[in-house]
């Protein structure tokens, strides 16, 4: 049985009474301590920043050329908070209740009231900092509101706030850089995790530029690596985006949880062609003044002007009318597929719904549009060359974020002792599905509030710099690396790491997407393993392993993709219920809503790796709720 | 449609580079730019060949890593828009296409358009922040900012950091990067008690990095995928100004 730690006692006072039990490290002492952070988007430059300035020795790695480019910049419409400044009756405890009835009950209590007591703190940190946060003509913080919410408790910066924020986060990290506190490796990508008597001791990396295989020791590592929305080829994330990190923690021994829970947001500019590299995210911000619709007539290939309001579908406003177009992003995502599916899609292949602002514009007038969502429009027309503010938008679904990640207890350790894992890459707090607004949240309240407090408690416990890269787990490690490039390089077979990675996506989508299936996912196992040994066998990767070789790079984010894969698709097949983002086809009410099996499946299934082509083994962490009572998601 | 490209290769910082013939063909007018190299890439990897090696990562115009000068222009032809939002519909069938690294004396090739733009990430390191601890700070409403403050501040913090100004300019000048830093924090209550400081340290840095000065062509601003504008130049210029006569210059 695996125990995720929650203190015990009232809500409202479990963290700061965990805080106050926590060991510190004396300020002197903490130079010692050499730790390592793997990742610089939110999560990764707010932690490192923040450890530096306790005193600490950080050395921080990212793929990236720099530390301002982590895909948390791509985060549009806002950050969270429960200020209650519009005095619209929000409170911590209303953010913590729509954060974890959103996720649809699937998350720790304990959790997620601390990520909503932290939000505040969250936000003043950052005005400090320069964040400049939109503002109204009196000079204080203007809110908006985001699905699942009915308050307006999110704060944003144009629709640019994670860029802002992750911009804050590297300013403050770039004065640790000055000051010698931090370390920082950029163009560097971790390729293990080294495990020395059960403790997290360092990790393997490739610099990227030189292709050198290398190692760092430490005393402790965070990874702070995001999430793995990229094993369906086509996401929001970024081209980079990848599991290896966390995979290569997995199969050192971490626990691996909830890997089906992924979010499918329901906002994307639709897909146009198998060129096709990545899709793009159209801000949730947006419901908040456009109106989902499609026609009532199938196949209605009219301009969309041209149909009249009795001819239009309103299917969020009408299904859910207490939400409306603020739906939870995956009832909206399901809700336009099921559109879609029925024959009501628009463009292209029928594969879109309209996000139209007609209506925003008359109330409003197009300069104040233009003011909230400008840059939006802007983009969605340079891809698509179409005006949003002439006709409405077309968007539809795409993969986007991803809840399952490292098992971590409530310090944010993973089961390998010293191996902490913060936002996107840990599963903890958004339960089956995020709230949007609430990723930026929970990054910086990992990185700048909690592990500066939970690492400690580690790293007081141990003597610093025990281990070396000399010992033979770095070795072994750093030999296992090299052998696994070459091995990728040697195979020279006939097809690119693209189209097998497109492959991959292709069956994840179908199978192991929006809708699951029994038999579509034992199908999506089978076809996953076929694909991965036939790329292993016929995988075609150009260049040498000692320079910049971006195919190289490539290759071993999708080979570990294709194991991944697998996980995800066995996590779906053994819950046996629908929940958030994972809807089995098998368990749905009447009216097609996620059918929660909370007899059965109140817990979080934690994976550990048993070796390639053998089943892992699940432990499961009952999820205990003594604050809310599980009720059925109802957003109507 | 089909193209005729001129991309620049160039194995290591310290090999010769040149430019190479390719083609590409079958091109969709609604691929991006990087997705018409992606065609051209697999293509390069189907015969055996080295793919173009090139930066990019959120394809949606806001990490600032691709980097490339198209046709002379960093970004290429449409305005305020990155190498990965320029869509193929802006080309026509049959159009000859150069594709440079962005050149400039500060940032060093790595391979064919990929530079070495560390040097950015130095200026910042040399005061492009408030020195403000996680922590122990006031609430967020404590101090009120305009909004017209505020605004501004937005203005100049949409900078991404990608580098175009920089090989836009003849003389190789990081001022409008520089300058939408310092007028981002100097327009806010919080930035204003370090910004004698900071705006001799980042200038300084400027320069210590082979950053050339102003030439007043306004070329960073042309290129700039994010439009910050070149009144940002003349406030860092004032700030500069306002440090030299009331500033503690003894550092």
């Amino acid at each position: 049985m695996i125990n995720g730690k929650c203190p015990p006692g009232p809500l409202e006072e479990k963290w700061e009474k965990h805080k106050d039990g926590l060991m510190l490290v004396n300020p002197a002492n903490k130079r010692r301590y050499r730790i390592i952070v793997v990742g610089a988007g939110l999560a990764g430059a707010s932690a490192a920043s923040t450890l530096g300035e306790l005193g600490y020795n950080v050395e921080a790695f990212c793929f990236q050329d720099s530390p301002r480019r982590g895909h948390s910049i791509a985060a549009q419409g806002g950050i969270n908070a429960a200020k209650n400044y519009p005095n619209d009756g929000d409170s911590i405890f209303r953010l913590f209740y729509d954060t974890i009835k959103g996720g649809d009950f699937r998350s720790r209590e304990a959790n997620v009231y601390r990520l909503a007591s932290i939000s505040n703190n969250i936000i003043d940190q950052c005005v400090a900092q320069g964040v400049p946060f939109a503002r109204d003509y009196a000079g204080y913080l203007d809110n908006r509101s985001f699905g699942g919410a009915q308050v307006s408790r999110t704060f944003y910066a144009r629709g640019q706030t994670g860029q802002q924020l992750l911009i804050g986060a590297y300013s403050a990290l770039s004065r640790q850089i000055k000051s010698g506190t931090v370390r920082f490796f950029p163009r560097t990508e971790m390729l293990d995790l080294v495990v020395v008597d059960g403790s997290a001791k360092g990790i393997i990396y490739r610099d990227l530029v030189s292709g050198k295989i290398a190692s760092r020791a430490a005393d402790a590592v965070c990874l702070c690596t995001g999430g793995y929305a990229n094993v369906y080829f086509l996401s929001t994330n970024a081209m980079g985006s990848n599991v290896t990190a966390a995979f290569r923690a997995y199969k050192r021994g971490a626990l691996f949880a909830n890997p089906c829970y992924t979010q499918i947001h329901p906002t994307c500019v639709p897909v146009t062609g198998d060129h096709q590299s990545k899709l793009t995210l159209m801000s949730e911000s947006l419901r908040n003044d456009g109106r989902v619709w499609v026609p009532v007539v199938k196949g209605d290939e009219r301009l969309p002007r041209d149909i009249s309001e009795d001819e239009r579908d309103y299917f969020l406003e009408r299904r859910y009318p207490g939400f409306g177009n603020l739906t939870p992003r995956d009832i909206a995502s399901r809700a336009a597929k099921d559109a879609c599916d029925k024959g009501y899609g628009v463009g292209p292949g029928g594969r879109g719904v309209f996000l139209d602002f007609a209506e925003a514009i008359g109330r409003l007038g197009e300069a104040e549009v233009r003011r909230r969502y400008g840059n939006l429009f802007d983009m969605y027309q340079k891809i698509t060359g179409e005006d949003a503010y002439e006709r409405p938008m077309r968007i539809y679904p795409a993969p986007h974020y991803t809840m399952g990640g490292l098992w971590v207890d409530y310090n944010l350790e993973s089961n390998i002792k010293g191996l902490f894992v913060l936002g996107e890459a840990n599963f903890s707090d958004h339960g089956a599905n995020r709230l949007g607004a609430s990723a930026l949240m929970q990054g910086l309240a990992d990185g700048y509030f909690i592990i500066p407090y939970t690492i400690a408690d580690h790293l007081a416990r141990i003597k610093p710099g025990v281990v070396s890269t000399d010992h033979e787990a770095f070795v072994g490690s750093v030999k296992e690396t090299n052998e696994r490039v070459e091995k990728l390089l040697s195979i020279n077979g006939k097809r690119s790491v693209t189209d097998y990675h497109r492959d991959l996506g292709a069956i994840m989508w179908d199978l192991v997407g929006m809708e699951r299936s029994e038999d579509g996912l034992n199908e999506a196992i089978k076809k996953i393993r076929a694909l991965r040994n036939e790329f292993w066998d016929n995988v075609k990767i150009t260049g040498e392993p000692d320079e910049l070789n971006q195919e190289l790079e490539k290759a071993g984010r999708v080979a570990d993709f294709l194991e991944f894969g697998e996980l995800m698709a066995l996590d779906a097949l053994e819950r046996k219920e629908s929940c958030g983002g994972h809807f089995r086809s098998e368990y749905q009410t009447v009216d097609g809503e996620a059918l929660r099996d909370d007899s059965n499946y109140a817990h979080v299934s934690a994976w550990e790796y048993k070796g390639t082509d053998k089943r892992p083994f699940l432990h499961s962490e009952p999820l205990e709720f003594e604050n809310v009572d599980l009720v059925m998601r109802s957003y109507k | 449609m089909d193209l005729s490209l001129f991309v620049w290769r160039q194995q290591a910082p310290d090999v010769q580079g040149e430019m190479v013939a390719y083609s590409a063909k079958g091109i969709s007018e609604d691929m991006s730019f990087l997705e018409m190299l992606d065609v051209v890439n697999e293509g390069l990897i189907s015969n055996g060949e080295v793919p173009i090696a090139f930066d990019h990562d959120c394809r949606e115009g806001i990490c600032g890593t691709c980097s490339q000068v198209i046709n002379g222009v960093p970004h290429g032809p449409m305005e305020r828009t990155t190498v990965c939002q320029l869509h193929m519909r802006n080309f026509k069938d049959g159009d000859t296409i150069f594709i440079e690294p962005l050149r400039a004396k500060a940032f060093p090739i790595l391979k064919d358009l990929i530079v070495d733009r560390g040097a950015l990430d130095r200026i910042i390191q040399e005061g492009g922040y408030i020195s403000v601890h996680t922590g122990g700070v006031p609430d967020a409403n404590s101090v009120l900012i305009s909004r017209k403050d505020a605004e501004t501040a937005m203005d100049a913090s949409e900078c991404i950091g990608c580098g175009a100004c920089v090989a836009a300019c003849p003389n190789g000048s990081a001022m409008l990067f520089t300058a939408s830093k310092v007028s981002h924090l100097a327009a806010l209550p919080q930035g204003k008690i370090e910004a004698d400081q900071r705006v001799r340290s980042m200038t300084n840095a400027m320069k210590k990095e082979q950053f050339g000065n102003c030439s007043n062509h306004y070329e960073c601003n042309a290129v700039c995928p994010k439009g910050v504008k070149i009144s940002f130049i003349a406030k860092l210029n004032r700030e500069f100004i306002k440090s030299m006569i009331s500033g503690d210059s003894s550092d």
